[in-house]
């Protein structure tokens, strides 16, 4: 069956209902070991809901999902903690994997949160958060990794230390890496396939021809966009009020 | 050593609240503790098949409160309406059936008192051979399956993601706490198990930062209300169960002063 040893999960039509609407339907998509797919569209579209099916969240989906690996690491879009629950970002870290105390410091480090390491989970802010969040997806090295708007309340440097680290994380690791960007317009330059949703996949393609645009060079610098990119796609078709889809 | 009632009901209690205060914590945490009021008062309904039949009590309590876990989650499936609505259904539907059994059966003398609030008079040798057997067995699954229930506790869906299977995890809890109210009926009484569950890890939550923490505390709380209660009931003539759930009430309190102390420390 496994014609791609590099494969880690592959969608093939995949879609998802609840309550007889889809949320997303008509997926295909696979993420290669080593390799980033960003998935980007506007609110609703079904990206959150697309990562769900790969990561087997959801079960009962139309269409197939194949998926080659258990080592997953996954960052959720949004998480809150219960204030019944004491617990502190060490004990956070060790939440689905036992790993050793020099890997949760190490992965704190990387991610810039090696401060908060007893601190309260519920006494952080949303950047710090996300930080955290993603130092714990990332320490148990994971073959595939999921990361639903990783950097959502980061600020901007931030932001571009973060889509640096996950850059070098996909290489050093060797993970195939599923992200979902906040951005409609931003991608990493680091991404190798780029999927367009709005309730089905409207367009995807490569990025790098957009690489060294030179609009998104003047507005963030030289070195933004050596991580960042503009993603600059013409759609053949508009999604009208109603839901139904209008070719141009 | 066990041929004195008391030496056995403070066995007995030490080895209920071994197992009450780690179980607790999920039950707070998890917010059940209306489900385990539901069990609990299922539990009645599991006496008097006990005695109906000449079961042995424990073993029939536990049947019958697992079964209502399973009719509960098949109504939630089934029904529209609110989990809360159909625990009160449950609840106080078993317990009525329950107490209706109980008046046909004139010939076996109840002590409805005792069943409801507990009594240590009642405790025997094998009464304690299935606290601490049971026990250490829930004790055993619990750790098997911490991993996958803690995790699933602070998020679903990234349990689900990294492979912990949480609604596994979950239906064996679902039997823990219908094995916790089997084995601590006689000792504290079916009315207030769930407090056995909730107050000392309630306790616990007000002096802990982490997890683990509150679950030792958990424990410590469990275990100093039981030894506060039985030598109060003892010394007062009360029952044992309302000893025992007072005495976690004043542990609670003097936790709260606890509280107030770390917020003129942050301040």
């Amino acid at each position: 069956m496994r014609s791609n040893n590099n494969i880690l999960v592959k969608l093939k039509n995949a879609g998802y209902q609840l309550n007889g609407k889809f949320l997303v339907e008509g997926v295909s998509l696979e993420v290669q070991k080593g390799k980033i797919v960003t998935l980007i569209g506007p609110n609703g579209s079904g990206k959150s809901t697309t990562a769900k099916i790969a990561l087997g969240i959801y079960k009962k989906i139309d269409g197939k999902i194949e998926k080659y690996t258990d080592k997953v690491g996954y960052v959720p879009q949004k998480i809150s903690i219960d204030w019944t629950l004491p617990i502190r970002v060490n004990d956070f870290m060790i939440l689905t994997d036992s790993i050793s105390n020099e890997q949760i410091e190490e992965a704190l480090s990387l991610t810039g949160a090696l401060h908060l390491k007893n601190k309260n989970l519920g006494n952080l802010s949303g950047g710090e958060f996300q930080r955290v969040l993603l130092a714990r997806a990332i320490s148990k090295k994971p073959e595939l990794l999921v990361l639903d708007e990783p950097v959502q309340g980061v600020d901007f440097t931030g932001e571009i230390a973060l889509y640096e680290l996950i850059k070098k994380i996909s290489e050093e690791l060797n993970c195939g890496i599923l992200l979902i960007s906040h951005d409609l317009h931003t991608v990493m330059s680091a991404t190798d396939h780029v999927v367009c949703l709005n309730g089905h996949v409207c367009c995807s393609g490569s990025p790098t021809d957009v690489a060294h645009n030179h609009e998104y060079k003047a507005l963030f610098g030289e070195q933004a966009s050596k991580t960042l990119t503009i993603y600059e796609h013409k759609h053949d078709h508009v999604h009208t009020n109603e839901g139904d889809i209008k070719k141009n | 050593m066990f041929d004195d009632f008391f030496i056995r009901a403070l066995f007995a209690g030490i080895g209920v609240a071994l197992v009450t205060g780690p179980l607790g914590c999920f039950v707070v945490w998890r917010r059940l503790s209306y489900f385990g009021d539901t069990l609990s008062h299922s539990a009645l309904l599991g006496v008097t098949i006990a005695y109906t039949f000449q079961f042995n009590l424990a073993f029939s309590v536990f049947i019958i409160s697992a079964l209502i876990a399973l009719i509960l989650i098949q109504l939630q499936k089934k029904t529209n309406l609110p989990g809360d609505a159909l625990l009160g259904l449950l609840a106080h539907s078993s317990l009525a059936v329950g107490l209706v059994v109980i008046g046909f059966l004139s010939f076996i003398r109840f002590d409805i008192m005792g069943l409801l609030f507990g009594d240590i008079l009642a405790v025997t040798v094998d009464d304690l051979l299935i606290i601490w057997v049971g026990g250490a067995i829930i004790l055993i699954v619990l750790k098997l399956i911490w991993k996958s229930l803690f995790a699933s506790t602070v998020n679903y869906e990234l349990a689900e993601a990294e492979g912990l299977n949480p609604d596994r995890a979950k239906a064996i809890f679902t039997i823990l706490m219908a094995a916790v109210i089997a084995i601590s009926i006689k000792m504290v009484g079916l009315l207030l198990i769930t407090g056995m569950l909730i107050i000392p890890a309630a306790m616990a939550r007000n002096v802990s930062t982490s997890p683990i923490q509150m679950v030792f505390y958990s424990i410590i709380g469990g275990l100093l209300s039981v030894i506060l209660g039985l030598y109060s009931s003892l010394e007062f003539n009360t029952s044992s169960g309302p000893s025992i759930i007072a005495a976690s009430l004043f542990l609670f309190i003097l936790s709260l002063l606890r509280i107030k102390q770390t917020a003129r420390l942050k301040n």
